[in-house]
């Protein structure tokens, strides 16, 4: 096994870094202040940022590499959850065995719908993977009620088997998902001064998880098999004409992918046992493109730097409104006051979405390799900066 | 490579660095110092309002949000006092909730339940709410109420019409106050068996979610107990937006009646499309063909525009009430915001202050207490006459308002006018009922 070359090994040190300590990077606001708004530092947040990263990662796998632009993948993520809760409801509450089958479950999934759609590439093979993500949505919402519970959900009961388990608590509530004893939901508060710092035992846990997949990601994207993958990105008729049967190549990217969005998806349902359909739906799979998009397709760390934007924007941009704004602005005359209000607000809170657009784009014209372009541009100039001031006269002068 | 050796080490500095950050906080925990979830120690308490700003239900949840600034309003002392003047209990003094200034956070549900969780989750999270409420259909609010069971926290249940939200997925922490599919069908057929008479041949749509099946159920075997017999029942998917080719069939079949058990958007197309295909001026076995939605709103009337002219459906409160409590209600909140509320918005405000009230009784915001002071409470004066807040099911069962479209509206808001009130005695129903088996409450969570 080749060990990795330093800027990979630099990259799961950042990413590990970045995910360990987020309790204290999240929330760099003291409580109780104006700006305590913008803290995310909370464990439903967190976890979601690292679950839907792993989600992107993963989707990363197949759109970066080999340039197959699927619009379903939230479909695996959904059946995903389904087994999750499935596994909760029949086994035990323990996380592992629940994940497990839901990995196992979307790679089966993935692999039927990969082996009909990749029989076309370009936009038919979109068109087919968001047609059968469609199919999955509605039939989980309607038709298949028993199995998904519909609209409402899959949800936990007190009357659940649970064979490995108890069906309810001794004092008479539904058990929660955890890990040999440890609560998913447990966490730990940490006060410093002001600032409140919220240890999770379910944010912990997906963070690992995520540094794992982090790391099966650069060795798949430094594998042979990642060459292949960018080979067929490149030009596969090539690739076809040479005698080599592309096929299994992206088939294998397409269903490791898809497992990836069940290890997401089981996670998810590990940190909040329900599954719903709506996770399924098109506007969840444009999603994980968009993430993908604006961190910065074809890269490693991009998609989870995406997933950690959209996430950021969904949860604490649509929460802001008018009453917080006015508080904000108190401090102008009235009329100016509600002039900035008027202005700003159809950017915030349920204009959440226009804001996020604008940046889209933004990103898409100026920044074509996403957030990460963006951070490299910022490296380089610095650099040039550096070298430009770092020798006028070719002496180094002591600091004063 | 050589450089692996220092890095790993570097690797071994974060893990052992992370432990012990994990390691430290069990030493300074504060969280053993609550007795419930999101206690509130200061002089504030704060409470969370998720409701759907963005998606189909987006003006049911601009209204309902209005109706939530009201009642803080009326519960930190400010405005006209609203219904406070007019509940039967007096518990509440318009200085906050014990004495603790009400603040609220809000968040977007999105009608999805996934979203809804995400917020209801941050709101117990990250603003500390003690309770949350709101919500304009019934899977977020299954879903929401849930989380509240898990988290431990009280969930006022907003607009929510389904059987189950108090049926097979009722919790111990969740209340509801609107009326539920049982009730409009218990209080529809008699209305609809006096007008139309007994021997009808009912042809339903339904859409094909959870509260489409327990609507169509409950009308169903409601009606067929007054006589009438159903033809069919086709299931409409939820995303249809034209439903020419469900309503050919309807003629063909012989039915003379046809129920729409649609809501929002679909009900909107579906009752327009009923309508331009000539359904109401055809004759069916010797009788003029007939149209009816089990649950109106005020925005679906609004929506489908002179269609809904005497159609029959049932509310759960609308503001053309006269009674004290409701008309207090109309008064505060048309002087706020100029015009009259919705029964999404009465749902919501009366929720608000039945918490605030309970909390008040009960002494403490602990959610077990609050739940006990809830259970079996009966009371008055907002709106819906006398109202018992059932313990076995933590239902609210009181008078259903059965409604008709108006032939002569004077104003956007008045199109629809009350035909009759059903008195509670008729839409109770057993705990044990078959439409509502399957579920069970469990016990209060207090959370930690």
């Amino acid at each position: 096994m080749k060990s990795l070359t330093k800027n990979d090994l630099t990259l799961l040190v950042a990413v590990a870094f970045l995910t360990l300590f987020a309790p204290f990077i999240l929330n760099p606001f003291p409580e109780g202040s104006a700006m305590a708004q913008f803290n995310a530092g909370y464990p439903d947040l967190m976890q979601r940022f690292v679950i839907f990263g792993i989600f992107a990662i993963g989707f990363n796998i197949l759109f970066g590499l080999t340039g197959y632009l699927s619009f379903g993948h939230a479909a695996f993520l959904g059946v995903g959850s389904y087994a999750a809760v499935w596994m909760f409801k029949l086994l035990s509450m323990n996380v592992i065995p629940a994940i497990i089958l839901s990995v196992i479950v979307a790679g089966l999934f993935s692999l039927l719908i990969g082996f009909v759609s990749l029989r076309r590439s370009g936009i038919y093979f979109s068109i087919l993977t968001l047609a059968f993500a469609q199919m999955m949505f509605a039939l989980a919402y309607s038709v298949l009620t028993p199995i998904t519970g519909g609209e409402t959900g899959l949800q936990l009961a007190l009357d659940d088997p649970r064979i490995l388990g108890s069906s309810q608590t001794p004092e008479g509530n539904i058990p929660v998902p955890g890990l040999f004893g440890m609560e998913m939901r447990d966490s730990f508060d940490l006060e410093l001064g002001s600032w409140v710092f919220t240890f999770n035992i379910g944010y912990y846990f997906c963070a690992l998880v995520l540094i794992a997949s982090f790391y099966l990601a650069i060795r798949i994207f430094r594998s042979p098999f990642g060459m292949m993958l960018r080979a067929v990105k490149s030009n596969q008729q090539r690739m076809n004409y040479t005698g080599l049967n592309t096929r299994p190549y992206t088939l294998a990217a397409f269903v490791i992918s898809g497992m990836y969005a069940g290890l997401a998806g089981g996670l998810m349902a590990s940190m909040d046992p329900l599954a719903g359909a709506e996770r399924m739906q098109w506007t969840a799979s444009g999603e994980v493109v968009l993430m993908t998009i604006l961190g910065g397709a074809g890269t490693l760390i991009g998609p989870v730097l995406g997933a950690g934007f959209i996430k950021y924007f969904e949860n604490i941009f649509s929460k802001i409104n008018a009453t917080i704004l006015h508080e904000w602005f108190a401090f102008l005359p009235d009329g100016l006051e509600d002039f900035i209000v008027a202005i700003l607000y159809p950017f915030i809170g349920k204009g959440w979405h226009l804001t996020l657009g604008i940046l889209f784009m933004m990103v898409v014209i100026f920044l074509p390799g996403g957030l990460v372009e963006g951070g490299q541009r910022i490296r380089s100039w610095l650099q040039a900066r550096k070298s430009k001031n770092g020798r006028p006269n070719g002496t180094t002068e002591p600091a004063e | 490579m050589s450089k692996t050796d220092v890095s790993r080490r570097g690797l071994l500095k974060t893990g052992a660095l992370a432990g012990s950050g994990l390691a430290l906080p069990t030493i300074f925990t504060a969280q053993s110092a609550h007795a419930y979830t999101n206690e509130p120690t200061g002089s504030s308490v704060t409470l969370g309002f998720n409701v759907p700003q963005t998606g189909p239900y987006a003006d049911e949840g601009a209204d309902e949000l209005r109706a939530y600034q009201l009642a803080i309003e009326h519960l930190n002392g400010g405005g006209d006092g609203g219904m406070l003047n007019t509940f039967s209990s007096k518990a509440l003094q318009g200085n906050g909730i014990l004495g603790k200034e009400v603040k609220y956070v809000t968040g977007d549900t999105q009608t999805k339940s996934d979203a809804a969780r995400a917020s209801a989750k941050s709101m117990i999270e990250k603003d500390g709410a003690v309770m949350i409420t709101g919500g304009s259909s019934s899977g977020v609010a299954v879903a929401v109420q849930a989380l509240c069971q898990e988290a431990g926290v009280i969930f006022m249940a907003g607009l929510t019409h389904s059987n189950d939200t108090t049926g097979k997925d009722k919790r111990a922490n969740g209340f509801r106050h609107f009326f539920n599919s049982y009730m409009s069908g218990a209080a529809l057929a008699p209305v609809l068996a006096n007008a139309y008479g007994k021997d009808r041949k009912a042809y339903h749509l339904t859409a094909d979610y959870n509260w489409g099946y327990t609507t169509e159920e409950a009308v169903r075997s409601s009606t067929e107990a007054m006589g009438w017999e159903t033809v069919a029942a086709v299931k409409t998917p939820l995303t249809q937006t034209d439903f020419s080719s469900y309503i050919a069939p309807v003629l063909q079949s012989g039915a003379d009646t046809l129920i729409l058990n649609h809501y929002g958007g679909n009900m909107v197309n579906s009752l327009t499309n009923a309508v331009q295909f000539g359904l109401r001026d055809k004759q069916v076995n010797g009788k003029d063909f007939q149209i009816v939605v089990p649950l109106y709103s005020r925005l679906m009337a609004k929506g489908a525009g002179a269609n809904v002219k005497g159609i029959f459906g049932s509310t759960n409160w609308h503001w053309s009430l006269q009674d004290e409590g409701s008309k207090a209600f109309v008064r505060s909140f048309g002087t706020k915001y100029g015009f009259p509320p919705s029964q999404a918005a009465h749902t919501c405000y009366v929720q608000t202050l039945l918490y605030a009230d309970a909390v008040q009784r009960a002494g403490s915001f602990a959610p077990c207490a609050v739940a006990e002071a809830l259970e079996g409470y009966e009371f008055d004066g907002l709106g819906n006459g006398k109202t018992l807040y059932r313990a076995e099911d933590h239902q609210c069962f009181k008078d259903v308002l059965v409604v008709k479209g108006k032939e002569n509206p004077t104003s956007e808001f008045d199109l629809l006018e009350i035909v009759e009130v059903t008195p509670v005695e008729q839409v109770t129903y057993a705990p044990d009922h078959p439409q509502f088996s399957g579920g069970a409450l469990g016990t209060c969570n207090n959370g930690a």
